[in-house]
């Protein structure tokens, strides 16, 4: 257990990717460094422990990367799932930085291996770490404490000395008791606040009780809140998260990537009432992945269930859990505790809708239904070869996108739009500047790495100063 | 943990692993694993001789304990592992062997041995025993027929047991036997494992015996299979010299026989001392402690092996000779009687579970995904 009595040059709080490489950059230029993590070792990292890749801007093939992604495409895509929710010079300073971050990742124990089975869409735009997000996070803590960076696990910030944009010091509840930690600069990197029903429910009432969390218990967002109520600037959508579609069966904390599943494209949706709510034939993966949380969240107890038949088995990411199978869909539907009567009718009735096409799993095909609400605009096939397979979906929440307002060095910005003297911002706490909102794959461990040695640089400078 | 509990475990774990997939770039188990939707006994007997027991996956998991999935492959897949040795051994009815087969008893079985051998040697010719021969001359000690038939007949039997346990092994993946020799499969299988590459961790090594990457099993493992491949090319070589040549042990200190015995012998000592050395160190974490005393007491047989060989060899001009040759015998017969029953025959399932691997590898993907 590090000296928490001391004063260091950097506080780091936080113990996740962007605190990694804040700490271990102040490091390397020469400050001390604290770092403190509010989980126990084995559950370090925040959400980063979930993770497993890197958006990389690219001009030409790499060892781990296919073909190129420049700069454009990468800002267009970002501009499409945030809907211009984002900040555009923040953003491509991202986009572009991102280009130089894999050589110091791998300076630092980080591992890249080509993209994984399943996820070929990936394979130009996002280096994936060998062995996921753990293993990213146990690389850099090795790496953290053979520089010498002081590592506080069960510590968790409380309270900050805050006036007039100056940190003094922070209160960091560990073992029981009370410390009070002073430095000279400050660097957030705690992450939001997925992990607070309490919170959650302030933006979703009582439906939050009933999600599903994929990250550990420990993304309580206490920094976020206490930066926000002591002046800083608020940015990002505060009632929305990014929700996921996620098995029932899932626990209730940090059933991380496993959990997933995605059928949906597959057959149909329908709620408790056994009636189907959305086109499920929509769109492809990532944007079917970002909306379906939210559209379960939206039905009554929010609960969904997820019914195939055998033709689409093989056809999608195995899930974790083995699914609910049954000879009938009347069987099927008494195995979930849906009205038979009510699934069979539904069944049929999307049956009786589905036109004649050519299944294409890999285009938006010309299968769809005429005549139905709602629709099933694609990959629409009758669901009559038994025996037929139900997954019960969740809400999964992954991330929020309240945070902090940050310039482009990282520094925290005060509420009248002043940068802070001494307190810096890197990864989920201050993602919200550049998304807004929607989901793109690894660019939240695209922020963390840039804006984490952003900010871990301008806090050992400053702390020099 | 009883058999039903165990596998049940084995498979949840593979459907979390598939499910997530993140460890694929380390070793050979997941891409295996993703060619598959649901695990039976026979897949998950498989894969589990196809793990190395790094520990990679156990230190990336975002699932091991304590999560309450409590992922924790290179220890479930020991138990796996220990099941299917017992399940395959010939004759079935030895297959407790494997629990038994200890330090304590492969040492016992040893020192037993080089005792009854040397109360032989001394009841045939008690003089001849304590004298020096002029250069190291052991047929005066025992016969070469006697040692001949003797080793030949127990290198016959524990091939034979091999062989069986091989086959039942490959049988159970559901291959045709032709499959395991076809030629690319075989190569890369067979390169596979004189490589290693699955103790790589994709590249830095893999966390053994803690969680830092490092290459130190490797190639305490190298040490220790070459340097058992070596003595076993001097057991050729010495075969060829004396049925084809006509040449008579004992050999020369420079012939080609005593030289790559005694490499082999040196690596020998280093290899299991370092093994050995690791083990003790290992995280309890990924351990599985039932396992410990077969692999240790396989291990410190493959030592004393090396070192009573070298032994002999150094002193075989003397009047020791007679006794170190007793000792050298027994503990080389104790270690021939447990190879097939004891973990010797990793190296025969994580073979042909390489072969098989390649051989799927070689054909085209079935359609278990898509995203």
């Amino acid at each position: 257990m590090p000296d928490l009595a001391r004063a260091y040059d950097v506080l780091v709080l936080g113990g996740g990717n962007a605190a990694l490489c804040a700490a271990i950059t102040a490091r390397k230029l020469g400050a001390s460094v604290l770092l403190v993590e509010s989980a126990p070792k084995a559950f370090r990292g925040g959400n980063s422990r979930h993770t497993r890749n890197l958006r990389c801007m690219h001009d030409r093939p790499t060892d781990v990367l296919t073909e190129a992604y420049p700069e454009d495409e990468y800002w267009e895509d970002l501009l499409k799932v945030t809907g211009g929710q984002t900040d555009e010079r923040l953003a491509r300073y991202t986009i572009r930085t991102s280009a130089t971050c894999t050589p110091w990742m791998v300076e630092h124990g980080v591992r890249f291996q080509p993209s994984l089975g399943g996820t070929l869409h990936l394979s130009r735009t996002n280096a994936f770490f060998l062995g996921g997000g753990k293993a990213l996070v146990n690389a850099y803590y090795r790496s953290a404490e053979a520089l010498g960076v002081a590592i506080a696990y069960d510590a968790e910030a409380q309270d900050l000395d805050l006036r007039d944009g100056r940190f003094h010091s922070a209160t960091v509840a560990n073992g029981g008791t009370s410390h009070k930690v002073s430095a000279k600069a400050l660097v957030a990197a705690s992450g939001g606040f997925e992990s607070n029903i309490p919170w959650l429910k302030d933006a979703w009432g009582p439906a939050a009780e009933n999600f599903l969390i994929r990250g550990t218990p420990y993304n309580l967002g206490r920094v976020l809140r206490v930066l926000i109520d002591k002046g800083a600037k608020a940015v990002g959508d505060p009632k929305q998260c990014h929700a996921v579609a996620i098995d029932a069966r899932a626990p209730k904390f940090d059933g991380g990537i496993c959990t997933r599943v995605d059928c949906v494209s597959l057959g149909i949706v329908v709620n408790k009432h056994a009636r189907r709510f959305y086109d499920e034939g929509e769109d492809f993966w990532p944007k079917r992945y970002a909306i379906w949380g939210r559209l379960v969240a939206g039905q009554p107890d929010q609960i969904a269930y997820s019914i195939i038949d055998s033709k689409a088995v093989g056809k999608f990411m195995p899930p974790v859990f083995p699914p609910v199978k049954a000879g009938s869909i009347g069987e099927l539907a008494r195995a979930l505790e849906l009205d038979p009567a009510a699934l069979e009718d539904t069944v049929k009735r999307f049956n009786a809708a589905v036109r004649p096409g050519t299944f294409n799993h890999a285009a938006l095909d010309d299968c769809g239904t005429e005549g139905i609400e709602p629709p099933k605009t694609h990959w629409a096939r009758p669901i009559d070869t038994p025996p037929y397979f139900g997954y019960p979906l969740r809400p999964g929440i992954t991330f929020t996108y309240l945070g902090v307002g940050v310039n482009e060095r990282a520094r925290m910005l005060m509420a009248d739009g002043q940068p802070s003297a001494n307190i810096f911002a890197a990864g989920e706490i201050m993602a919200g500047n550049i998304l807004g909102k929607g989901y793109l794959a690894g660019f939240g461990m695209t922020i963390g790495t840039v804006f984490g040695r952003i900010a871990g640089e301008e806090a050992a400078r400053n702390a020099r100063q | 943990m009883p058999g039903s509990d165990l596998f049940a475990k084995a498979e949840f774990n593979m459907q979390v692993c598939n499910a997530c997939r993140y460890c694929e770039g380390f070793c050979a188990v997941f891409p295996a694993m993703e060619r598959r939707l649901t695990f039976a006994k026979a897949d998950l007997r498989y894969l589990a001789n196809l793990c190395h027991g790094c520990g990679a996956c156990y230190y990336a998991c975002q699932y091991a304990p304590p999560h309450e999935f409590d992922v924790n492959i290179p220890r479930n897949f020991a138990q796996v592992r220990a099941e299917t040795y017992r399940r395959y051994a010939w004759p079935s009815f030895l297959a407790s062997l494997f629990e038994r087969n200890g330090v304590v008893v492969s040492l016992a079985t040893a020192a037993a041995l080089a005792v009854f051998l040397l109360a032989t040697f001394y009841d045939q010719a008690p003089a001849v025993v304590f004298a020096a021969h002029r250069g190291g001359d052991f047929y005066k000690v025992i016969p070469h027929g006697v040692m001949v038939w003797t080793f030949g007949l127990v290198g016959l039997y524990v091939l034979l047991a091999l062989t069986i346990g091989f086959v039942r092994f490959w049988r159970e993946t559901g291959e045709p036997i032709h499959e395991f020799v076809e030629p690319a499969a075989l190569g890369h299988g067979i390169l596979d494992a004189l490589h290693l590459k699955n103790l790589r961790g994709g590249g830095d090594g893999c966390p053994y015996p803690d969680e830092r990457p490092s290459h130190k099993r490797r190639v305490f493992h190298h040490f220790t299979f070459y340097g058992f491949l070596l003595c076993f090319a001097a057991t050729c070589v010495g075969t060829i010299y004396h049925y084809v040549f006509g040449w008579m042990a004992p050999y020369a200190l420079w012939s080609v026989p005593v030289v790559l015995g005694t490499v082999g012998g040196i690596g020998l000592l280093v290899g299991p001392l370092g093994l050995l050395w690791l083990k003790g160190k290992r995280d309890p974490d990924t351990d599985e402690p039932a396992q410990f005393g077969m692999d240790a007491g396989f291990l410190w047989l493959l030592f004393l092996t090396s070192l009573t060989g070298l032994a002999l060899l150094a002193l075989r001009e003397t009047a020791a000779m007679g006794t170190l040759l007793a000792v050298h015998l027994g503990v080389v017969l104790g270690l021939f009687l447990t190879l097939p029953y004891g973990k010797f025959v990793h190296a025969v399932y994580r073979v042909a579970a390489l072969v098989r691997a390649a051989l799927e590898r070689s054909r085209p993907m079935p359609e278990v995904t898509f995203e």
